[in-house]
């Protein structure tokens, strides 16, 4: 009996509290996609960089925040969709038709990446995905004749969107825009299907999982698929965007600042990876005055963070009800 | 001939200083769960800390020894205080996090504080070579092999010979039973601690007259130290030696007879078959999950 | 008993010769027993003989180092969990062992949803995968109605048992085996667990293994009790016979 009246009040308490949720977010949005009318042309390639960093990271965040996997690869991805769209788009091939094979291409790669997680965890999968990364970073810089070793691609095209011309910084800040809210869209959809309650199951209690009947094999594979996936889209948005390719920004440094990104943000969290995206994209444009030293301060701010915020800096209002509860 | 036995001999040379970081990062990990992302770094900054004690007019062997105290202070006793003991009760995740952020931190604090180029350093070996069956073997080779050998020979005798040492052993093998014994673990921790210290000075000491002194020169040792320490199997301190050297041997023949480019590679892809073929490493024991 | 009864627990789960060593430990030391379709049997022994290790051996959490498990006539030795809980068998765990991060109602749902459907049609499923009716009976049944949207972890112990064992019942399970579903529950609960697993017996139609050291309990609630001591079965039969056997009080009740 009361169960079923607190559940109701329940609902009603929430029901408007989501509703202005919807609506703030809404506003976000509406007041990031007319941002670039005020900023000069870098401004809004910042804003484009940052949008295309966030469907890398939003698929990173399923891999480790949702799945509960480790991985240190996310540029690899993000490199090899780069390349193949630098590739493909210089040889006339449609944008349209490059983008499901650059992501499919990093499904099947990251499904293959998987497999050492089946075997190992945490630390170890740690290493193994830095170690994939540093492969692809030397295949990119040594095989000349297919990457143009560290000379890169230049001259890639960007895409038209139904006739329309997208070279314009701004109607190519829409457009990846519009393409990053499809991709986050989905991505929510599919955390709040039941795939996504397996893939929480599976970063909580593998063991629990797997004798309740979740298929443990086949959810890790598709959280490293599935992310690896997004950063193959971001990939090919990323060479589009700077319209040329070469193997620096998808060190292995780059993997690390993306999960940083989905730590610093709180890792699982929903929206987590647009703060921590934020930080590692807007923050050193920011801080560039600071030139070498924004980075030894954003490495010792990593350690100061995880000291006194395990969970990012999204889980504030929780610790804060916490210790309210506690005194 | 004389070229494989050259490139066995240098590199067994180099593997036996990625053996010297592996086996700190051995020891960390079994004493205290510790994953230590900033091992590189930790070679790193006592390689510098050695050129401001040499250019302030200190002998080698004198900065050597003044830098194993501050590294003991700064990367054993101040990291364990930390960063270490606050996150470890956090599970791994948050500690490897925080040590990639240390890596990043400690890096950049040197390139920009100090200096991005590389800077030269002695070595504590004669220059030169003698040959032997053809080959011309480097006395700083030979001396590299030998300085790290007595190390890990002593080290050995310490934890096997020793009453410290033994309970060291116990703390790495089941710290609850060794609570339960009246072993102080804590103590015991931190001299784990201080020993991945001192090694990685030891290791600073080998590997910076070929590397030069550089703010980045941890990206490569780093990894390394750690591909060694599960190729050879974590659980065992043997593994990481094994391990090490290894790396340093295939890196050198793959680097001469199939392509300079990719071998910085071999320790990578040894580590991918590793851990799809035996996970546990090629010394280790396997371990069933405990439900 | 007639012959024919014990044909027909033979059929369901057969357990022979079971053994299991760690070193030269013999944790389980060739255990043989049977359960009957729709049966309750109990297991019980002094800490360490090997309860849990043997549950593990049967549940493909650990591998024995010999013996084999038939369940409904198949050889199941050395199937992987995964394998078992498609085949209809169910378990609770002796330590904790929730999703800590989801809610109690999620924990639910996750432990019945990848029983129906395929991978595709889980992913076009609405968000509780028609089982939120299901879980919320079952939250109702386990009166864990009034933190069903808390995370799992934030529980107490005795609640987080609770939701372990709800979640074993959820996917209406043929075969569950419960270790020690007892353990940190509050007296007033035990009595109701009891009528609670004694009921899903009769709704469910499943069989149940459980490892317990609350005798009353035991004793109540099945009809055939199994003492284990250092690996070996020491006897089995009804529980005032198990109860009154000298050997198991001189190992396990005491005086
Ligand atoms: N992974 C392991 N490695 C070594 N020994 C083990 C392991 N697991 C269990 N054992 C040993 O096997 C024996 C049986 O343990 P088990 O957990 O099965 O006992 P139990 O009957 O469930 O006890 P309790 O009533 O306390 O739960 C014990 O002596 C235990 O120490
Ligand atoms: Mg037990």
């Amino acid at each position: 009996m009361s169960v079923v009246a607190d559940d109701v009040a329940l609902a009603r308490t929430r029901r408007p509290l989501l509703r202005t949720a919807n609506i703030a977010i809404a506003i976000v949005v509406v007041a990031f996609a007319l941002l670039p009318l005020l900023l000069k042309s870098y401004g809004t390639y910042l804003c484009t960089l940052f949008c295309v960093t966030l469907m890398a990271t939003y698929g990173l965040n399923l891999t480790v925040g949702y799945a509960g996997q480790m991985s240190l690869g996310q540029a690899a991805f993000y490199g090899i969709g780069a390349y193949i769209a630098a590739i493909a788009l210089k040889a006339g091939i449609s944008f349209y038709l490059v983008l499901p094979v650059a992501a499919i291409v990093c499904f099947v790669v990251g499904l293959l990446i998987g497999f050492p997680a089946l075997r190992v965890q945490h630390h170890y999968l740690a290493f193994a995905t830095l170690g994939f990364n540093i492969l692809v970073y030397l295949v990119m810089r040594n095989e000349e004749k297919i990457t143009g070793g560290t000379y890169g691609i230049s001259g890639v095209p960007r895409p038209t969107l139904f006739g329309l011309s997208l070279d314009g910084v701004l109607a190519f800040f829409w457009f990846t825009l519009a393409a990053t809210l499809i991709l986050i869209a989905l991505l929510g959809w599919l955390l709040r299907s039941p795939w996504g309650r397996a893939f929480a199951a599976l970063r909580d209690n593998p063991i629990r999982a797997e004798s309740l009947g979740i298929n443990i094999t086949v959810y890790t594979l598709l959280a490293f698929a599935i992310g690896a996936a997004c950063a193959g889209i971001a990939g090919v948005f990323f060479a589009a965007l700077v319209q040329f390719v070469e193997p620096a920004p998808f060190h292995f440094a780059a993997s690390l600042m993306m999960l940083l990104a989905i730590i610093v943000g709180g890792s699982g969290r929903f929206f987590g990876p647009v703060i921590g995206t934020v930080v590692i994209v807007l923050l050193p444009e920011w801080l560039r005055f600071m030139q070498n030293w924004y980075l030894a301060i954003f490495g010792f701010a990593v350690v100061a963070l995880m000291i006194w915020l395990p969970g990012g800096v999204l889980s504030i209002p929780e610790r804060f009800a916490l210790g309210k509860v506690r005194r | 001939m004389g070229e494989l036995l050259q490139l066995i001999v240098s590199g067994t040379a180099a593997g036996a200083i990625y053996a010297l970081a592996a086996l700190g990062f051995t020891l960390l990990w079994q004493a205290s769960g510790t994953i230590n992302f900033a091992q590189g770094e930790f070679v790193m900054v006592p390689a510098f800390i050695m050129l401001f004690c040499m250019s302030a007019g200190a002998p080698l062997w004198l900065a050597f020894l003044a830098t194993c105290v501050i590294a003991m202070l700064l990367l054993g006793v101040l990291f364990k205080r930390i960063v270490v003991d606050p996150l470890i009760r956090h599970g791994v995740i948050p500690l490897v996090i925080a040590s990639l952020g240390l890596s990043i931190g400690l890096k950049q604090l040197m390139r920009a504080g100090y200096s991005a180029q590389a800077f030269p350093f002695p070595s504590p070996f004669p220059s030169g070579h003698f040959a032997i069956a053809g080959a011309a073997i480097s006395y700083a080779d030979v001396g590299t092999l030998l300085f790290a050998a007595i190390i890990v020979l002593g080290l050995q005798a310490f934890l096997e010979r020793t009453v410290t040492g033994r309970a060291m052993q116990a703390v790495a093998q089941n710290t609850d039973a060794a609570r339960v014994l009246g072993i102080d673990v804590r103590r015991m921790v931190l001299y784990t601690f201080l020993i991945n210290a001192v090694l990685a000075v030891v290791a600073a000491l080998l590997v910076t007259p070929a590397y030069l002194a550089k703010f980045d020169m941890g990206d490569s040792i780093g990894p390394k130290a750690f591909f060694a320490a599960i190729i050879g199997g974590f659980n065992q301190t043997r593994g990481a030696l094994l391990g090490g050297v290894l790396i340093g041997v295939l890196e050198n023949v793959v680097g001469f007879y199939v392509s300079p480019a990719y071998k910085e590679g071999v320790a990578l892809i040894l580590f991918l078959v590793v851990i799809l073929v035996r996970p546990e490493g090629l010394l280790g024991k396997a371990e069933e999950r405990k439900v | 008993m007639s012959v024919g009864a014990d044909e027909a627990r033979a059929r369901f789960l057969e357990v022979r010769d079971v053994r299991k060593a760690y070193g030269a430990i013999k944790a389980v030391d060739g255990v043989s027993f049977d359960v009957a379709r729709g049966e309750i049997v109990g297991v019980i022994g002094p800490n360490g003989s090997g309860k849990t290790t043997l549950f593990n051996s049967i549940l493909g959490q650990i591998t024995p180092s010999s013996g084999s498990v038939e369940f409904c006539g198949e050889d199941i030795t050395g199937l992987s969990p995964l394998d078992l809980a498609r085949r209809g068998i169910g378990r609770t765990f002796q330590s904790l062992q929730v999703f800590v991060k989801l809610s109690v109602r999620d924990n639910l749902i996750a432990a019945a949803q990848e029983f129906q459907g395929t991978m595709r049609s889980r992913l076009l499923a609405p968000p509780d995968a028609g089982l939120g009716a299901r879980a919320d009976a079952m939250i109702d049944l386990f009166r864990l109605g009034h933190v069903a949207g808390r995370p799992a972890g934030s529980l107490s112990y005795g609640q987080q048992k609770l939701i372990d064992i709800a979640m074993a019942f959820m996917p209406t399970p043929r075969l569950v085996l419960l270790d020690e579903p007892c353990a940190g529950v509050n007296p007033g609960l035990v009595e109701e667990l009891r009528e609670l697993l004694v009921t899903l017996n009769k709704t469910q139609g499943g069989s149940f293994v459980v490892i317990e050291h609350n005798m009353d309990f035991i004793m109540k609630l099945c009809p055939h009790v199994i003492c284990m001591v250092e690996g070996k079965v020491l006897t089995e039969g009804p529980p005032r016979t198990v109860q009154s056997n000298p050997r198991v009080l001189e190992a396990y009740l005491g005086n």
